[in-house]
């Protein structure tokens, strides 16, 4: 079942997907294995495709920062050397760069961007509830990552850009950020917080009208008024720059309903991670983005599913005495201790039997996907972690060989 | 000076973190399960109400108000608004009629202007629980959260402190101090982290035992090492295994149980390496980290359910020692 109409122009490949769009958005819960699916598919859009790609990562494992060279680069943009992919084996018709997204140094440039003078940027910069907003909570990372990409993609630096977006409790709060940072900032209630202290002045006594008289009365009991005041001189010089922020966050909003924006869902086969995938693919399509692919992750191969596999394994644990008995014709020493053979055999019969049931989940789950984009992109669960180029070449290989629904 | 720290399930509060998807909630309910089951009764706290606590034990979702979902085990889901009602009721003797209204939309601005507003509720709540319950005045023994993730889990703990930091007057201020000091007891509190042997997960408990220990007061208690695959072979299996993947054995071994035998063979190998991999993040954790690791096995028959709390919560008593 196709999410949205299909028409003789959708891509059925990622590579496909990929030569249409100028920006991915990877997306899905934690622990699905985002952002090495992310920098592999920049690596394949790099073989197959050419061209200058941007991969924007928020938090890579350290080894896969080591790899992609951008460990302790901040915010710097740094191109995967060409010796380096060639190194790895890899041939590139185009140039991969990679990125990571400092939070804290983000909010510091859009502040002193879209300040009216230096001096407010700076009484921004040093207010202790700015540097709390920033540093300390999660739901910051939402808003900024989007305002990166939407900078990033400003400059026309990058044929592609594909991001990987921050780990947050719903996969979808990235997408609200901006449409809730606008309405914040423009919200009745800030000014109404802020009012009284424009009224007296920016470290004035508050002047209060009967209306707001009985909200701070409340809040002045629960808060205390001088914490009350240091929230609302923050905001007045925040709000200094609310034309520009509105504007901005607007601007990064549509860039996400953008046609040449498509968002892809990386998940893997376990119940709750698909669960939550498959409701992002819905909100997707409801509020009318652009559903380019889904990438299932670490999942196990369909050997284990095989009758002939299942018949094996019964007859290693059935009949263990006896194959070990003729595995001595083997002559090998390996084999020469037939209780030793047996006990091998019935732990790999067993083995492959508790694989055999997870294998098995998976694909009831597989098949119970109800609605999926049209290029879908099958991962295979690798013994080893991804934290070099090989690996990230390995995925890449799976992921422009996507089969379609 | 403090003695030695009681046994996990002796304190009164045990938090339950961990990167998402490791399995936390099961962890959290999972204890709850053993701790019922040496006659304590215990109140789990969902901190994001997902509904997944009550699902572990086969339960609808709960609300705020606290309800038994197994014999001995109660639940509640957090909610802020309802929170600042208590708090308001309790505490100021504000009289709160029905809903908050507007000073719920108050509430949700001042906590995305002044981070650290929700999280006191949150952990206000809980200390609070927690004090009924030490001084007798409530029907169970134990509360168990089921704690924000890695990336939250520090703010949430440190809320009361840095409330104070921020407040420099009012009642906000003077009621932070009790709950700092409750979180500080390690005769009372202890966070724990969940993992699993993966090299994300691995490296953000690292992270996060060193972020706990210097940026907040509040003490640590286990890292509980969660889908931990059993070791298949001795080093001496596995010259035999490497004998039977090996031309000649597996020529045999095909001869006799059929094509499916290199499926069964590759089956192992991968079961091998995924073992060795993990094992490999598990001693870094090791080296890294200087508290009590609980080993909980990977389940291959079922994925959640009351079924696998029972099964989680018997390793965990085999663990602990019970």
């Amino acid at each position: 079942v196709s999410a949205r109409r299909r028409t003789t122009d959708d891509p059925v490949t990622l590579e496909q997907l990929f030569a249409a769009k100028e920006i991915v958005v990877f997306c899905g819960s934690g622990g699905v294995g985002k952002t090495s699916v992310a920098a592999a598919a920049a690596l394949g859009a790099t073989m197959h495709l050419g061209g200058k790609v941007l991969v924007l990562t928020i938090d890579p494992a350290r080894r896969l920062a080591t790899a992609l060279g951008i460990e302790g680069l901040g915010n710097l943009a740094h191109r995967v050397e060409p010796e380096v992919l060639k190194a790895a084996g890899i041939e590139t018709r185009g140039e991969l760069w990679a990125a990571m997204l400092d939070t804290k140094q983000s909010w510091d440039d859009l502040v002193l961007r879209h300040a009216p003078d230096e001096e407010t940027a700076y009484r921004i910069l040093e207010n202790r509830l700015y540097v709390n907003l920033t540093a300390r909570f999660v739901q910051s990372h939402d808003y900024i990552a989007m305002e990166r990409l939407f900078e990033i993609h400003a400059t026309g630096e990058y044929d592609l850009i594909v991001i990987d977006t921050p780990p947050t409790r719903n996969a979808i709060d990235f997408l609200d950020a901006p449409a809730r940072m606008a309405d914040f900032f423009g919200s009745r209630l800030l000014r109404w917080l802020t009012l009284p202290y424009r009224v007296g002045g920016k470290r004035g006594a508050r002047v209060l009208n009967v209306a707001s008289r009985p909200f701070y009365q409340m809040a002045d009991r629960v808060l205390g008024s001088q914490f009350l005041q240091d929230i609302a001189v923050f905001f007045l010089n925040f709000q200094s720059m609310y034309a520009g922020f509105v504007t901005r966050a607007r601007a990064v909003e549509r860039l996400l309903h953008d046609k040449r924006t498509t968002f892809a869902v990386v998940t893997t086969l376990e119940a709750a991670p698909l669960h939550e995938a498959e409701r992002f693919c819905e909100l997707l399509v409801e509020r009318d983005f652009h559903l380019g692919a889904l990438v299932l992750n670490k999942t196990l191969p369909d050997s284990l599913r095989d009758p002939s596999g299942a018949a094996a394994a019964g007859a290693c644990i059935d009949d263990a005495g006896p194959l070990a008995d003729a595995l001595l014709e083997t002559g090998d020493p390996g084999l020469a201790d037939r209780d030793r053979t047996a006990r091998v055999l019935r732990t790999i019969g067993e083995s492959y039997r508790n694989f055999s049931v997870v294998a098995m989940r998976e694909a009831e789950l597989r098949a119970e996907l109800a609605r999926v984009p049209d290029v879908v992109a099958r991962i295979p669960m690798f013994a080893d972690d991804i934290s070099d180029l090989d690996g990230l070449d390995a995925i890449a290989g799976y992921l422009f060989n996507a089969a379609t629904t | 000076v403090n003695g030695p720290a009681p046994a996990l399930l002796d304190r009164r509060l045990l938090f339950f973190t961990g990167k998402g998807g490791v399995g936390k909630s099961t962890m959290a309910a999972a204890t709850a399960l053993l701790a019922s089951t040496i006659g304590k009764r215990v109140l789990l706290v969902e901190v994001d109400p997902k509904g997944d606590i009550p699902a572990q034990f086969e339960h609808a979702p709960v609300g705020f108000k606290a309800r038994e979902i197994h014999p001995g085990v109660l639940a509640l889901a957090m909610d802020t608004e309802a929170s600042l009602q208590e708090y308001l009721r309790l505490n100021l003797r504000v009289p709160v009629i029905g809903r908050l209204g507007p000073l719920a939309r108050v509430l949700d601005f001042v906590a995305t202007a002044a981070p650290g507003v929700k999280e006191i509720l949150t952990i206000g709540k809980i200390a609070w629980e927690v004090r009924e319950s030490i001084e007798g005045r409530a029907d169970f023994d134990l509360v168990i959260v089921d704690a924000a993730a890695t990336g939250h889990i520090v703010a949430q703990l440190g809320a009361a402190d840095a409330i104070r930091e921020l407040v420099d007057v009012g009642p906000l201020r003077s009621q932070t101090q009790w709950v700092s000091d409750l979180l500080a007891d390690p005769a009372v509190t202890a966070v724990n982290v969940v993992t699993t042997p993966e090299e994300m997960p691995v490296a953000e408990t690292i992270e996060l035992v060193d972020r706990i220990r210097r940026e907040v007061n509040v003490p640590l208690g286990s890292v509980i090492v969660n889908r931990v695959l059993p070791e298949l072979f001795t080093h001496a299996d596995e010259e035999t295994f490497d004998a039977l993947r090996a031309p000649r054995g597996r020529d045999v071994l095909t001869s006799r149980v059929g094509v499916g035998g290199v499926d069964v063979l590759d089956a192992a190998r991968l079961a091998v390496s995924l073992r060795r991999t993990g094992a490999n993040h598990l001693e870094l954790l090791r080296q890294s980290v200087d508290l009590p690791l609980l080993y909980v096995p990977y389940l291959f028959v079922r994925a959640h359910g009351l079924r696998v709390t029972r099964v989680v919560a018997d390793a965990l008593g085999a663990e602990l020692g019970l």
